[in-house]
């Protein structure tokens, strides 16, 4: 066993029982935190694939932002697992069923021809300067250049959505606009009224 | 230097390779810790004598009167490891054990990609600026794992605020780094310092004005002042501070725990530095033409940031949250868009000075 094989079977035992974990924690912070172990490890079975960018990037976006804001939302919640837990045994028969099914496809899948994993010719090793980001960016913005932008357009759309949704002005709220306060000149809070001395 | 390792390295065969590089690793690191070490000391010094006065100047080595103040950082530092550390009752212990070392480590491991001077860096990679981003923005978990796992209201409010504040100067931080790549065609961080090394200016002699940060000054300003906000100094220390929540994330934490906390606090202090003065302000480079390129500049820069941190410190009353949210989603982000834009046209038109 060489030392790159040696390392994937090393990531590959940490992400499996760090999902595992995630599913059968049973406080859902720890689940989140073992989604971040193996989103992270699963960044490291792609730096194996030579996919740095990939890996870097999941690492950057799920990682470093969207776990961060899941952890957040997930801290705050007052969850009783007790109930919870109470429909375990009446959902257990749907759920086993919809897991075969799920596992059944995985394998229909993964299993035929094209996929499996000797089908593939092994790639050949890129030259020294070669640059994975490099190549993807000519990629994304060559040959694939209409479907990128088609999903930065649906991504654009989503947040606009997300924003539009969420959004609503509050009639008392006491916002304060800091550029008004900063513009704020003397004359507009004092009057200065010249008066005659007043005399006993 | 060569000669002298080879009988070491042929002693070692296989193991040469993790031994070496754990080596070079001590190199950086130990340093590193002494940097920070002194880092506290220099920071009570400087608002010490920003305020009129002295700063710590008791405690010395050997009793020499002249170095007054000098052992003040080994003395907290002894502190420190000799007290106790407390365990709330009700926390999650593993998760409260592991917070100081999610914060810390993030802060250590970025170093691997930065170079010290030309070709002295620990892992020369290629996309060594986005391993940058990657690394950073894990360090918040120590914060935000501190505050949950302290089962503590107040420790759980600081680590909130401090989610909600490194996401969104995160962003900003992300789009001045992607105007710095833009400008340098490349992710790795010895080119972009070479980048800044050649132009109209430097051909001159006078390398200071090719740097990065005269065409990207929007770029430097914003990268810097979301570099204050990330690590949570003042003025934007909302997270610990004292006045509304005590001590934040760290309310909870003693000894040696709390201890780490701090050492992540100041060694992301001089990351940013560093980061700074390597995206902008030409790394290693000299400023003029006459004086050799070194180490030592890369050094006198970092130290020039690490000074605006404590002077900006000593200077400004704390933001307020909804000012700082404000600054960081309404003010830096539109900035470094339009900023963005105007690079990439400025690179496209024929007065582009990064041919």
């Amino acid at each position: 066993m060489d030392f790159q094989t040696a390392v994937f079977y090393f990531l590959s035992t940490i992400l499996v029982v760090a999902s595992l974990r995630v599913i059968t924690a049973r406080n859902p912070v720890h689940a989140a935190l073992y989604l971040v172990l193996s989103f992270f490890t699963a960044g490291g079975v792609w730096m194996l694939l030579r996919a740095e960018f990939l890996a870097i990037a999941l690492v950057l976006v799920y990682v470093g932002a969207v776990m961060v804001l899941f952890l957040f939302v997930v801290m705050m919640l007052d969850i009783n697992i007790e109930r919870l837990r109470e429909g375990f045994w009446a959902n257990l028969v749907p759920g086993l069923i919809v897991a075969g099914l799920m596992l059944a496809e995985m394998f229909a899948v993964l299993g035929a021809k094209y996929f499996s994993a000797g089908a593939a010719p092994a790639p050949e090793a890129p030259a020294m300067d070669y640059s994975n980001t490099k190549e993807l960016g000519r990629l994304i913005y060559t040959e694939y250049v209409y479907p990128f932008e088609l999903a930065s357009v649906i991504l654009l759309v989503a947040i606009i959505a997300a924003i539009a949704l969420t959004m609503r002005k509050r009639k008392d709220t006491k916002f304060q606009e800091p550029a008004k306060q900063i513009a704020v000149r003397r004359e507009d809070r004092v009057r200065l009224v010249s008066m005659p001395a007043e005399k006993e | 230097m060569e000669a002298l390792l080879q009988p070491v390295q042929d002693l070692l065969g296989v193991a040469w390779v993790p031994v070496w590089t754990l080596v070079k690793i001590f190199a950086i690191i130990l340093p590193l810790m002494g940097c920070v070490a002194y880092l506290t000391l220099a920071e009570r010094k400087i608002i010490g004598w920003m305020q009129v006065r002295n700063g710590p100047n008791r405690v010395t080595f050997f009793g020499i009167k002249a170095l007054g103040g000098l052992a003040q950082p080994i003395a907290d530092g002894l502190k420190l490891l000799f007290k106790e550390i407390v365990l709330p009752s009700a926390s999650s212990k593993t998760l409260f054990v592991l917070a100081p070392v999610l914060a810390l480590a993030p802060s250590l491991a970025a170093w691997a990609v930065i170079p010290f001077n030309d070709g002295l860096v620990l892992a020369d990679i290629n996309a060594g600026l986005l391993y940058i981003m990657a690394i950073t923005s894990m360090g918040v978990y120590g914060v935000i794992i501190a505050g949950w796992a302290s089962n503590s209201k107040y420790a759980f409010l600081g680590s909130l605020r401090s989610a909600a504040q490194i996401v969104a100067y995160e962003i900003a931080m992300g789009f001045a780094l992607v105007t710095v790549l833009m400008v340098s065609q490349s992710l790795n961080l010895s080119d972009i310092v070479r980048g800044q090394g050649h132009g109209l200016f430097a051909d001159m002699g006078l390398g200071v004005l090719s740097w990065n940060w005269l065409p990207l000054f929007p770029m430097f300003i914003v990268y810097f002042i979301a570099g204050v906000a990330e690590t949570n100094r003042s003025p934007f220390d909302v997270v610990e501070g004292e006045s509304e929540i005590v001590a934040g994330h760290m309310i909870e934490y003693s000894g040696m725990a709390f201890a780490l906390f701090f050492l992540a606090e100041y060694a992301n202090m001089i990351l940013i530095a560093t980061l700074t003065a390597i995206m902008f302000l030409g790394g290693w480079l000299s400023p003029v033409g006459f004086l050799p390129d070194g180490f030592h500049w890369l050094a006198a820069k970092s130290a020039f940031c690490l000074f605006f941190f404590l002077w900006l410190r000593a200077t400004f009353p704390r933001y307020r949250y909804d000012q700082i949210m404000r600054l960081g989603w309404k003010v830096f982000i539109p900035v470094t868009i339009v900023w963005l834009v105007f690079i990439g046209g400025w690179m496209m038109s024929p007065l582009s000075i990064w041919k």
